[in-house]
């Protein structure tokens, strides 16, 4: 299992998959009737993926820990989703989406994957048409574009600020459909304990029934997880409160290798944390940097006027403002990549020029946005000599239109209205790059294993660009799996169901059961969230937005023992056998305190910076993150060794042949 | 500030279930309802206490998850939010909460404020969907030009999340506001206009069947959506209905 083969096929980049395809093996329509497949998690990867392989008629069942499919945390996405169609005649192609996205993630991706990727975006987007998905469109019926960061064209569809509900809710009512026919059997209220693996291959799980607690055994020929990512490991993040890592670190500890674990996304555009008793936090759209100006005071006595309240944001004037990205990064602006524009927001509010009571807030300015639009929608409204007012009720009316929900909902948290004073934002953990590591076949090396969306580690090496998740979760399910997933079931046409009763479910189940009484049993002092808290907070300060090889050293041990006291003082209260939330969560949290620590061991292993992962051992002299290609052009792939302490490393290089290597640059 | 809550515990399906108190003292403006909840249950658990179950998940208002009916209101006294939304600064200090679960004969209470909304997902398996296979081969996504106002229209419908807030709201425990918006999302769009009389006529079905009550056009629904789902689509529910009904 040391050695990894990615099983990228042979011949050009832009012939790969259409060749790969014409060869792969099919199964017949009479023997997939006689095929299960598995598929935990029903978010854009699992649900689309769910419903592709019950309509290709293979027997399909799917689960998912919220009471119904269309809640998995896809949903909250908000700003949209990348495709090559060049709509809008701008320069867009396969291979630019492709460059993009590999440039994008800091090179360590894998280039055959980012091109495959690349090539089926634009079916994604007739497929979702297809279903009924409302995208955005413009006075001629045709769909609307908009831009995201780190890219110089317009290729991302919307559905306002709700592209993610809309996607999903596509996925949904095609799973729907399926479930109507029968194809597919679906457990919600259900959560995956364990990974069954008979014969070295992967053939069922133990899933947990929320609602009255039994242990349950489920077999199939193949298990897909598409259970997320794991950014919940820093306790604030803008995932859902339940999302986590549990299914993969299942699978993980089962032989799956966990790839770049430490591959996160720290989102720049979120609501501030206000409290200490703040459960999560809020994204505000990338979207928004479309139109939105990011910028803290020039002057810090203006800093600390606004902090005390004797001035407001909106008295300072132009020269008074110091838009930093502009300043920074001239010819992409407010629109760089995700890593770039926190690192950028850190480094002015560790300077001192943080904007709230905690120091830890910039400024996303619409004022002149909305002067633009209103002037422009005077012209085409032939208002002769507009006043001001005139322009900021035009302009707001336009900026209404395209980001309606996302103001209301920061008005809502914050109380204040940001038609009329800038919104403060901050960066939050938004999203994992790294995940189970798979070959292109989107398999773990568990054979059987499939993962797929954010649970993969495959498309977005060190950083993602804007959009590119919804893609890649749909490319996955829609369009990739359903091919791959024939070739490794074509040798199961014979096997026939797989029995639940035999040694394999005994020992998965009882092991589930042990692990569950242990928590249970522990009936110490302090709640579940207590030490998640704690991690989180060790996560954020030492495995955050900047990492060193001191504050890593130090986690590791600080995370080895708040695991130690979780294990001796954690209070779950309830029994095993009924609706118990708190056992749920303590489950997840089991599982984060040993992700944490791998997580730090993977960027302390990684001396150099790339993309979301930044070493300060590792920078250039203006402070911008120095790759280093000769040492770390791979893959960090880790091995459960029996002891979370004691990971063992692989590592796929990555091989760039159609894009050549350079220190990315957004000056 | 202070505040006391008077909250509904059920230990299952078959217990009868009843309102408790608990008072909490120390919640702050800024804290979302379920963070206050949180706190609640954190002090319950540390002493000794089951905590209160209640269902949530993604908490910025868009999973349809959480339920609460708070004195009186689904998503509480707020407007266009759903409860995770709600922030505490909408109540004073000393005043008493109510909380309670959804109530309707459709969704039956699985513990304390924990209900069984999986109604809404058989109503969406007999018809809310077109009927397209996955296979890349569908019609290039420009070839059907939607006009804006028809597609905006139906993109207002499919904001629905689903939460069942419409159905508490109502004195009748009717369906239709949940019903009627995807089936004017799909019937207002062209890929969804082919299997129209089919979907609206199944769904319908679907939704009598699982014991929801009828509408008798009192608007509560629309009052209390956490997204502004509008009447008009009960309305055009109808007529498509209608249209089905007699020409099927």
């Amino acid at each position: 299992m040391s050695v990894l083969d990615s099983k990228i096929p042979e011949g050009p980049i832009d012939r790969k998959w259409s060749d790969y395809k014409n060869k792969i093996r099919l199964v017949n329509p009479a023997n997939k009737r006689n095929i299960d497949v598995i598929v935990v998690g029903t978010g854009l990867a699992g649900g689309s993926a769910a419903a592709s392989l019950a309509e290709l008629g293979y027997n399909v069942k799917a689960f998912c820990f919220q009471d119904s499919p269309r809640r998995a945390h896809s949903i909250a996405a908000q700003g949209g989703i990348n495709a090559a169609k060049n709509y809008q005649g701008d320069g867009d192609s396969v291979f630019r989406l492709f460059y993009d996205t590999v440039k994008g993630g800091d090179y360590r991706s894998r280039e055959a994957n980012v091109h495959r990727l690349a090539e089926v975006s634009a079916s994604i987007i007739d497929q979702c048409v297809a279903q009924g998905v409302p995208f955005a469109r413009d006075y001629g019926g045709l769909l609307d574009n908009r831009s995201f960061g780190g890219v110089l064209v317009s290729r991302t569809f919307y559905a306002k600020g709700q592209t993610g509900q809309q996607l999903l809710l596509g996925a949904y009512s095609a799973m729907s459909r399926q479930i109507g026919k029968g194809k597919i059997r679906m457990y919600t209220r259900h959560e995956m304990q364990e990974l069954v693996v008979v014969d070295g291959k992967a053939r069922g799980i133990i899933a947990r029934n929320s609602v009255n607690g039994e242990l349950e055994r489920h077999s199939a020929h193949a298990v897909v997880i598409a259970s997320g990512g794991y950014g919940n490991v820093f306790f604030l993040s803008t995932n859902a409160m339940g999302s986590n890592v549990s299914a993969n670190w299942k699978i993980h500890k089962k032989g799956a290798q966990f790839a770049n674990p430490c591959f996160t996304q720290i989102h720049p555009t979120c609501i501030p944390v206000s409290g200490e008793n703040q459960s999560k936090l809020t994204l505000m759209s990338e979207s928004l940097r479309n139109d939105g100006r990011i910028w803290v005071p020039k002057n810090i006595e203006d800093v600390e006027a606004i902090k005390k309240g004797t001035k407001k944001p909106t008295d300072l004037n132009e020269a008074e403002r110091d838009y930093y990205l502009e300043r920074r990064y001239p010819s992409f602006g407010n629109l760089v990549p995700r890593d770039v524009a926190s690192r950028a927001a850190k480094e002015r509010c560790d300077a001192g020029y943080g904007v709230n009571a905690t120091g830890e807030a910039v400024y996303l300015d619409f004022a002149a946005a909305i002067e633009r639009y209103g002037k422009e929608q005077a012209h085409i409204q032939h208002v002769e000599n507009p006043s001001s007012e005139d322009i900021y009720k035009l302009g707001k009316s336009v900026v209404e239109g395209k980001y309606g929900n996302l103001f209301q909902m920061y008005y809502k948290i914050t109380d204040d209205n940001p038609y009329e004073t800038p919104m403060k934002i901050y960066p939050a953990v938004h999203y994992t790059m790294g995940g189970v590591w798979v070959d292109y076949n989107l398999m773990s090396t568990i054979p059987g294993c499939y993962v797929a969306g954010e649970a993969n580690f495959s498309d977005h090496g060190a950083n993602r660009l804007g959009a590119s998740a919804l893609m890649q979760g749909l490319a996955d399910g829609y369009f990739v799996l359903p091919y791959t997933i024939g070739d490794y079931l074509a040798d199961d046409i014979r096997t026939g169901a797989i029995p639940t009763d035999t040694a394999e479910f005994d020992e998965a189940e009882n092991a589930v059961q042990s692990h569950l009484e242990r928590l249970i049993g522990i009936q110490g002092t302090k709640s579940v969230d207590y030490f998640h808290k704690r991690l989180g907070k060790v996560m954020w300060n030492n495995v955050g937005m900047a990492r060193n090889e001191k504050d890593l050293n130090s986690a590791i041990l600080e995370i080895q023992s708040i695991r130690d006291e979780f294990y001796s003082n954690v209070r779950v209260p309830g029994k095993l056998d009924e609706l118990n939330p708190e056992l749920e969560k303590a489950g997840r949290v089991a599982d984060f305190l040993e992700l944490g620590e791998l997580m730090a061991i993977d960027a302390l292993s990684r001396n150099e910076s790339c993309g979301g992962h930044f070493r300060e051992e590792s920078q250039t002299p203006e402070g911008e993150a120095q790759r280093k290609d000769d040492e770390y052009a791979y893959v960090a792939s880790w091995e459960y060794s029996g002891n979370p302490s004691e990971p063992k490393l692989h590592k796929e290089d990555l091989v760039f042949e159609n894009i050549k290597l350079v220190q990315r640059s957004y000056k | 500030m202070k505040l006391n809550l008077k909250i509904w515990r059920q230990n299952g399906p078959q217990d009868k279930g009843e309102m408790k108190t608990y008072p909490i003292d120390g919640v702050d403006g800024d804290m979302s309802f379920l963070e206050m909840m949180d706190m609640l249950n954190d002090q319950l658990i540390e002493s000794g206490e089951s905590p209160v179950a209640f269902d949530h998940d993604c908490r910025e208002g868009i999973c349809g998850m959480c339920s609460l009916y708070i004195n009186g209101e689904a998503h509480g006294p707020d407007r266009g939010v759903t409860t995770c939304q709600l922030h505490m600064r909408k109540f004073n200090d000393g005043e008493t909460i109510y909380i309670e679960p959804w109530r309707a004969k459709a969704f039956p209470v699985i513990k304390d404020l924990v209900v069984d909304r999986s109604a809404f997902d058989r109503i969406m398996n007999s018809g809310g969907f077109v009927s397209v296979n996955t296979s890349g081969n569908t019609v290039d996504a420009n070839s059907i030009p939607i006009p804006k106002d028809d597609a905006d229209k139906a993109f207002e419908a499919a904001t629905c999340i689903g939460c069942g807030a419409c159905v508490a709201s109502c004195k009748n425990a009717s369906a239709m506001l949940f019903v009627s918006a995807k089936v004017s999302q799909l019937s207002l769009l062209p890929q969804g206009k082919v299997e129209a009389k089919e979907r609206v006529l199944n769904m319908v079905q679907t939704m009598d069947e699982e014991g929801f009550g009828n509408c008798t056009n009192t608007g509560a629904c629309e009052v209390e959506c956490p997204k502004g789902i509008s009447l008009e689509n009960i309305a055009r529910m109808n007529r498509e209905y209608l249209k089905g009904a007699l020409t099927k």
